[in-house]
């Protein structure tokens, strides 16, 4: 089995008109075993910006822990927020940089660049990247998931419809994945502020 | 210390609390041919005399003023050769900083890479400060604003809308303070730079023994003057 598959977990990116969502699922566990059901995969990196890491968990914890060394960094040298454009290429040098002994994750970012237009990215554990319009998907779902967002998506759609899509999208891929799930957590990026809300879901 | 009139070492602070090895690298950025810059409302010039000591030399080889990053150029006072570390060494910076964050380097943050290795080198061992100060300037692609800074020997960076360098530095600087306007727009600015290089020019200025950068906001890049757009600049003066 994949080191990428030992935690479980899922996650999902999609954009609307002038807004954006993240959602992850809570689960933690062992191969089988689910060890916790709060587990934090989803990161707000500053008022526009947030990353998804999916994969191995030690690995989660140690790759925010760096991205928030090099984003205060960055924000004390230039004295400005990074923009998602400038994240994503940063975190895809991170990643390439241990080429050969690489962070077991495969991340998505979301935020809202600077003309507040929404922003998706996903990569590979090495870092090769792709930009969506639509929505971008990680984790030991990704074919569910793909397949809900696929036939739940529609352009441009608003804060709270984004919100339903992405719940419901979340929610019913991960019902039919063993190793994911456990409720889930969404959160909608506009540029007024964040809305952040917890999804209760199957407890099983 | 020894009974000598010089300070040689340069990590030693003379009596009077000064760094002369400092104090003597802008001595010679003071003999320096002028170099200077003005910041517009929609772009940056930057300008230098070109006068070579013999007649014989290919002015045209001469690159005083040389483009950093796509937005960016550097110009300085001084010695020659010095610039030319300073220039590689800010080039290489800025395209790591361009394979860090896949976007161009803001001026500000070139500045203050390019100060920290002239600062490095008043502390270092086996070397001597850069006997040249620079001028930076440019346009940061995010929001389009212009930029011009003054870089000296001992690290120190300043902002300025307008300023002049080397010889004659004192009365270029009185010129543009009387030229210079909050509102001024790039086009005035060239004219400017160039009638303030004329006035301290010792004998016939003409469009192979100055140069001219400019960094615009229209098209977002910065480009060294060929000698056939300077002299059409020097025509409209005329």
């Amino acid at each position: 089995m994949s080191i990428l598959s030992y935690n479980g977990g899922a996650m999902v990116a999609m954009a609307g008109k002038d807004c954006v969502g993240i959602a992850a699922d809570r689960r933690l566990g062992v191969q089988l075993t689910t060890l916790a059901t709060d587990f934090q995969k989803v990161f707000q990196l500053n008022d526009k910006l947030f990353v998804g890491l999916a994969g191995l968990a030690t690995d989660v914890q140690t790759l925010h822990q760096e991205l928030q060394f090099r984003l205060g960094l960055y924000k004390l040298k230039e004295e400005r927020e990074m923009t998602p454009q400038v994240f994503s290429h940063l975190l895809s040098q991170l990643l390439y940089e241990k080429r050969f002994g690489p962070y077991f994750i495969e991340p998505i970012v979301a935020g809202l660049d600077a003309k507040g237009k929404p922003f998706l990215s996903g990569m590979d554990l090495i870092g090769a990247t792709m930009t969506a319009e639509d929505f971008v998907v990680s984790g030991t779902c990704t074919g569910n998931l793909h397949g809900m967002c696929e036939s739940l998506y529609k352009p441009d759609m608003d804060p709270d419809t984004l919100f339903e899509t992405l719940a419901q999208s979340l929610l019913s891929a991960v019902d039919r994945d063993a190793i994911s799930g456990w409720g889930g957590v969404v959160h909608i990026i506009t540029k007024d502020g964040v809305t952040t809300k917890e999804l209760k879901g199957r407890q099983d | 210390m020894g009974d000598s009139a010089y300070s040689f070492s340069l990590t030693t602070f003379s009596r009077t609390g000064k760094l002369l090895q400092i104090e003597y690298a802008l001595n010679a950025v003071a003999n320096g041919r002028t170099s200077l810059g003005i910041c517009a409302k929609d772009g940056v010039v930057i300008a230098t005399e070109k006068k070579l000591s013999s007649e014989l030399v290919d002015v045209e080889q001469v690159h005083k003023i040389e483009e950093i990053t796509p937005t960016t150029g550097f110009c300085y006072a001084g010695v020659g050769p010095d610039y030319r570390v300073l220039v590689r060494r800010s080039r290489k910076s800025s395209q790591a900083y361009m394979r860090m964050y896949g976007e161009i380097q803001p001026v500000s943050q070139l500045v203050k890479r390019t100060a920290n290795v002239m600062q490095e080198y008043t502390q270092r061992g086996g070397v001597r400060p850069f006997g040249i100060s620079l001028l930076v300037g440019g346009i940061d692609k995010a929001d389009g604003s212009p930029h011009l800074y003054q870089v000296d020997p001992s690290g120190t960076y300043f902002a300025w809308k307008a300023t002049a360098i080397g010889r004659n530095h004192l009365n270029a600087k009185n010129f543009l303070e009387k030229r210079y306007t909050e509102d001024m727009e790039l086009e005035d600015a060239i004219h400017t730079a160039l009638l303030t290089l004329r006035e301290g020019f010792e004998g016939e200025m003409n469009a192979h023994n100055i140069q001219v950068g400019v960094a615009s906001q229209k098209d977002g890049k910065f480009k060294v003057l060929t000698p056939e757009q300077i002299q059409d600049y020097l025509d409209e003066a005329n």
